[in-house]
């Protein structure tokens, strides 16, 4: 129930997340409310079963590894912080904020930043490679029992022979970032509030 | 010391007695009576619209409180969060790869490492945002109703209206919920001890009329301990005899609604206690359908006895709930198929609820049957309105699965609710695996498709 939404969350911490990730305050609040909704053991964290439980995520062919990227680096619990944090990567990225103090860290839902969270659902083993066993595991995620081996095999490989610049067999950051440099990542990585 | 406690306990039971006393006779003329004949006094109703403007004025004030901290108030929209474009997986893949495409549009790629961003967006926007899990819990108001259970800003509220929150709740608890209470018991036990009655005479016509009149009146009875009030619409639809209503479900009320204006056949599993007690007693009187736990997994057996029932004209029609589960009264969820393959006339009831007197939807992984019947009587009121939508029946080449979607289309249009085709069961179980599959395949077909295509050429 989403009694709890606003009065648990104090207005500091509002104001914090708003730092970090740009997030306005009443979309800070409304996802919020969705975290509790989420949260059925109603510790203020979330487990991989409270995501597998949204049917849609579910039939999602990488939800799997849409739900590891929420969770940092062997935990199995993630708090509203680290949730908004993830949830960050796609906000819009708006004019005003592309002109901001260059010296500043890179916001959470730059281009760059957007590439990052794209790679790492490829890169399992947060190695910065994506190697070919990666790439077939991924595509295998994608198309279920309808493609053979042989065939995915051929496609890894020229995808790979595509994007690889260095001759390591494997696709880094920097070439993915290439290989993708014309595709329009803000818009098809980024999600549109309504409010 | 007895002679000084004598006549102070002589007044006291004096005084009880006579406010009971009083306190019967006003149930008996303003409720029962009414409930007997199916008349009322607009009493209710004078009451909804008090309560209404009281609401407003509750929802002004918790508004200016958080205008003076300045304060942003958190304002539940029923509506989605995010935008949704409703385009398909292969549209969007394809767009994706238009946009990044560096060779030339002949050579159409088989794969590219930017199709993930279709799925990754997907994924992000359904943990933002679902169809689904939203339907299982109760639905947020934009407007305070002066329930604790329903209100987000409560740091706002001012002396005045913790004054009037303290006032609703005294009457509620102190005033509403034992008339409520021995309204019910009064519906109930009536219900059990007529319908016994009833039972004894020979079948016949007089049984018939006389059984109908019983449920009526009790019905009615348990209405008013709910203080629901019901618009009925399109009465001259109402199901006839021979056939099968179907209606949306929300809470165990429904019935309760329904069976009030009309006389139905109830379909349901036998349960022990109290409500086993009231089930048996029913059926004697008129004919339900009521299945042993073990006769409900057979499938067969189920639609056999319905069926039969069914083709008895002399048989009153059976009432149904597709969903098989209550779902929250913001959308209509997949209806199950068993009722459409019998191959009855269907009549469709839509019931859609005001969720500013009180929400009447039970979440029965949070609160058990007690509970909330309490919570229920300890609301303001159950306001709802009942449509009865013309008859359909299954058309040529249509199969059961095909009708059932178009009946539950009709009901969700004319209630206002949203049409899901998600099954209600997702509630406790898992989806099924097909979904999933059917999106690979999708997918696939990009990958593969392209290739046939140049080996054609």
């Amino acid at each position: 129930m989403g009694s709890r939404a606003s009065t648990l969350l104090r207005e500091e911490e509002i104001e914090e997340i708003k730092k970090e990730t740009g997030f306005s305050h009443s979309q800070i609040t409304r996802l919020y409310s969705r975290f509790t909704s989420l949260d059925k053991g109603e510790n203020g964290t979330l487990s991989r079963e409270d995501f597998q439980r949204i049917p849609e995520l579910a039939i999602n062919p990488l939800g799997d590894r849409i739900i590891n990227a929420f969770f940092p680096e062997g935990e199995d619990q993630v708090n509203f912080r680290g949730f908004m944090q993830t949830l960050a990567h796609f906000r819009p990225i708006e004019d005003n904020e592309k002109s901001k103090n260059p010296t500043a860290s890179e916001p959470l839902n730059s281009r760059t930043n957007k590439l990052l969270f794209a790679f790492r659902l490829y890169d399992l083993d947060r190695d910065d490679k994506i190697s070919r066993d990666e790439l077939l595991q991924v595509l295998r995620m994608m198309v279920g029992v309808n493609i053979s081996d042989e065939q995915l095999g051929s496609i890894a490989d020229r995808t790979i022979q595509e994007a690889d610049t260095n001759g390591d067999n494997s696709i880094s950051f920097n070439e993915f970032i290439k290989v993708l440099e014309k595709v329009d990542v803000e818009q098809k990585m980024s999600i549109r509030f309504l409010h | 010391m007895e002679l000084f406690f004598n006549p102070f306990d002589n007044l006291v039971c004096i005084l009880l007695g006579i406010s009971f006393t009083v306190w019967f006779t006003l149930l008996l003329v303003f409720i029962i009576v009414p409930a007997i004949f199916g008349v009322s006094f607009g009493i209710r109703r004078l009451y909804m619209k008090t309560l209404l403007k009281i609401f407003e004025w509750a929802t002004l004030r918790i508004e200016r409180g958080a205008k003076e901290k300045n304060h942003l108030l958190y304002k539940p929209y029923s509506n989605a969060i995010i935008a949704r474009e409703p385009t398909s997986l292969e549209e969007e893949i394809k767009e994706i790869r238009r946009s990044g495409s560096n060779k030339d549009l002949d050579a159409a790629p088989e794969f590219e490492m930017s199709d993930i961003f279709y799925f990754a967006r997907r994924g992000v926007e359904s943990i933002m945002d679902d169809e689904v899990t939203k339907r299982f819990s109760a639905e947020e108001l934009e407007s305070w109703n002066l329930l604790t259970r329903s209100n987000y800003n409560f740091h706002y509220i001012s002396l005045r209206l913790t004054v009037l929150w303290g006032l609703g709740l005294l009457i509620r608890y102190g005033l509403l919920l034992p008339l409520r209470v021995t309204l019910a018991f009064t519906g109930v036990g009536l219900l059990v001890f007529l319908t016994s009655v009833v039972g004894l005479l020979p079948n016949g016509r007089m049984k018939n009329f006389l059984s109908e009149k019983v449920h009526l009146m009790c019905y009615r009875i348990c209405v008013r301990a709910l203080t629901a009030i019901i618009t009925y619409h399109d009465s001259e639809n109402k199901p006839k005899n021979g056939g099968i209503c179907v209606a949306n479900h929300t809470s165990p009320i429904d019935v309760i609604i329904l069976a009030s204006d009309g006389c139905y056949a109830m379909v349901g599993q036998i349960h022990g206690g109290l409500m086993g007690v009231i089930q048996r007693s029913m059926v004697k009187a008129c004919p339900h359908v009521w299945f042993e736990r073990s006769e409900v997994k057979d499938r067969h057996l189920v639609a056999k006895r319905l069926s039969d029932h069914v083709e008895d004209k002399s048989k009153l029609p059976i009432l149904i709930f597709p969903e098989g589960t209550c779902i929250n009264n913001t959308s209509v969820m997949m209806f199950k198929k068993g009722s459409f393959e019998i191959g009855a006339t269907v009549y469709p009831v839509a019931i859609k609820y005001d969720p500013r007197f009180g929400d009447a939807f039970w979440n029965s992984s949070k609160f058990g049957m007690v509970n909330y019947l309490l919570r229920m009587m300890s609301s303001w009121a159950i306001v709802c309105s009942v449509w009865y939508l013309p008859p359909m029946s299954r058309e040529e080449g249509e199969d059961a699965v095909q009708f059932a979607n178009r009946v539950k289309a009709a009901i969700a249009r004319q209630g206002g609710l949203v049409d899901l085709l998600w099954d209600g069961g997702l509630k406790r179980g898992k989806v099924k695996d097909t979904f999933k599959e059917e999106q690979q395949k999708l997918y696939s077909k990009m990958l593969v498709g392209t290739q046939e295509d140049r080996s054609r050429s």
